[in-house]
């Protein structure tokens, strides 16, 4: 059985592979060329060379910190403040920069195929 | 002899007052000199003329020391109806729907905006040579960088192309250009300023912030931008005190930390020699110096270099060609308008940067990169809040060295990270820092900033201590 230290998920030294590397690229949505492709592969294995020394630190009786001035549920009374009113203006300034659209209307290309 | 950096708040408060000139000839002077000196130093990627200015210098208010200071802004702020580009070619021809909140609060203050100044992109970099705009030159040595992501607000301010300017701080992006450029940067508190209308990079981490002449403007700009904002939950609710009242030069029986662990390896010894030289200034002073340890110094740079990194794939998964922003022509496919535009939009940094926060975040990874990482911020930030039971401030350098050449850090990501090393725990924590000009260094002849950081919303000790340092510095 594994103690729970050594079940603990721990970071990798890397070199990260090809496959690795064209995974993420997947998911950040970002095109790659082949060039690119080993050029970040050697980049980002050496900044997680570099993070690897987090792994020196004890961390097991830790509580994350994920913000830090400690304000619970910011919240507001739930009026209408039209502190944005709408008007042809603003509409052209939202919607009138979308790349593809037609009238007031965003274009995209199709999500779902015909059959 | 101080160099003599033009006019400061205060300095052109009073020759409108006094009649001596008006808003408008400010703005006309500050105009030709950016006319003049921009083209080399690249610091404004866009300046407003007469036409484009969105607000008119207003009727002096004797009162308001702000009415009529033209000022400049990072282009990661949005004016109404200018065209903000946060550094990016993705952004190259978005025009801000809406006034940020600090806009907002300028220019009810009287503030004339004179234009936008350079950054590296979204706020990525050390050096601003990540700007798809081309890189600024620093106003003191035209082959060294101004330091970054703020270097073209820096830039700005050191050569006299404006009396003041706004920066973004993430991880160092506002003190350490100032101390490259040799000018007063302030980091606020977290949740001191509003960030609505910033480009966000990383939002557990940013803030709005000055760059100034000195120690005295610094607290006049924050307090016009302090404050509770309705459009951003994470600013606090705390009363503003006014942060000029603090600046009377008395800092007797103020208790200075200085940490061991910012003078170890890899701090050059010019840099070392003034900031120890500025430590006994304030102890010249009256100030009682203290040893002190941030154990978790050392982790700082790795913790940010995830935290950071994951807050940016986030923030800027919304730049998918569809809404706004530069659009691929070459799409066969919807998943191709993402992938190519993003491609074809985004320079190294910012993609090196999502990637690799995409990476931490992936299934699998979390725990061991993301949660790991905040673990160890909890801990830095530990650091801290046990160093404040005994200390009023804590003190160091801003930054390992004086301004570098443009070139000698661009081709390796890492070494560009480690300009930093000083600056990004102070982000963690969200305590706020100031970097005040300590001197030059006997090797470069180069400014030295000297870093001083207070306690969670104590802007005003930090400001008092600067204050007291910026009259015992003579170079």
């Amino acid at each position: 059985m594994l103690t729970d230290k050594e079940a603990k998920p721990r970071i990798e030294s890397h070199g990260l592979s090809s496959t690795v590397v064209q995974h993420i690229a997947k998911l950040a949505r970002i095109e790659l060329t082949p060039d690119e492709e080993d050029r970040m592969k050697r980049d980002l294995s050496s900044i997680l060379g570099y993070i690897d020394q987090l792994n020196k630190v004890d961390t097991d009786a830790v509580e994350p910190l994920y913000q830090t001035t400690g304000l619970v549920n910011a919240m507001r009374a739930d009026e209408h403040l039209n502190s944005f009113p709408m008007d042809e203006r603003l509409n052209e300034r939202l919607v009138g920069q979308a790349p593809h659209k037609s009238g007031r209307y965003i274009k995209v290309k199709e999500v779902l195929k015909a059959k | 002899m101080k160099r003599n950096l033009g006019h400061t708040i205060r300095s052109a408060h009073e020759g409108m007052t006094k009649g001596d000139f008006t808003a408008k000839d400010l703005r006309a002077d500050y105009l030709t000199k950016i006319k003049n000196r921009n083209p080399e130093l690249n610091a404004y990627l866009s300046v407003f003329d007469e036409n484009t200015l969105t607000t008119k210098p207003s009727t002096l208010n004797p009162d308001a020391m702000l009415t009529g200071i033209s000022c400049a802004i990072k282009d990661n702020m949005l004016i109404e109806g200018t065209i903000t580009t946060a550094g990016s070619k993705i952004l190259e021809n978005y025009t801000a729907a809406y006034d940020a909140t600090v806009i907002s609060k300028l220019k009810n203050a009287g503030v004339t905006f004179l234009g936008k100044t350079n950054l590296d992109e979204f706020a990525m970099g050390s050096s601003t040579e990540n700007s798809a705009y081309g890189p600024t030159k620093n106003p003191l040595d035209p082959t060294r960088v101004p330091g970054g992501s703020s270097g073209g607000s820096a830039a700005a301010v050191a050569g006299d192309l404006a009396v003041f300017a706004l920066g973004s701080d993430t991880g160092g992006s506002i003190r350490q250009p100032a101390a490259l450029c040799g000018v007063v940067g302030l980091k606020p508190s977290y949740g001191r300023v509003s960030r609505h209308g910033l480009i966000a990079m990383a939002s557990s981490l940013d803030q709005i912030g000055p760059l100034t002449k000195n120690v005295e403007d610094a607290a006049i700009v924050l307090n016009a931008i302090a404050g509770h904002d309705k459009f951003d939950s994470t600013t606090v609710p705390h009363e503003v005190p006014d942060f000029t009242a603090g600046l009377d030069g008395d800092i007797k029986g103020l208790r200075v930390g200085v940490p061991k662990e910012y003078f170890g390896e890899g701090l050059s010894a010019e840099v070392r020699e003034k900031v120890l030289e500025g430590i006994e200034a304030l102890k010249n002073r009256g100030a009682e110096i203290i040893d002190i340890s941030l154990p978790y110094s050392e982790y700082a740079l790795a913790a940010y270099y995830i935290v950071m990194p994951c807050e940016v794939s986030a923030n800027l998964a919304r730049l998918d060609g569809i809404r706004y922003g530069h659009s691929t022509k070459n799409a066969e496919n919807l998943l191709e308008v993402y992938t190519k535009s993003r491609a074809e939009g985004f320079g190294s940094e910012p993609r090196r940067r999502i990637m690799l926060g995409a990476y931490a975040l992936s299934s699998g990874y979390y725990d061991a990169y993301y949660l790991r990482a905040q673990k160890v911020r909890a801990l830095i930030r530990r650091d801290f809040e046990e160093a404040f039971k005994n200390v009023d401030v804590i003190v160091g350098p801003t930054s390992p060295t004086t301004a570098f050449k443009i070139g000698d850090k661009s081709s390796d990501p890492l070494s560009m990270y480690l300009a930093d090393i000083y600056t990004v725990a102070i982000n963690l924590a969200g305590v706020p820092a100031i970097s005040v000009p300590c001197g030059l260094g006997k090797e470069s002849n180069l400014p030295v900033g000297f870093q001083i950081i207070g306690k969670m919303f104590d802007e005003a000790t930090i400001l008092r201590a600067a204050y007291v340092l910026e009259q015992e510095i003579n170079d």
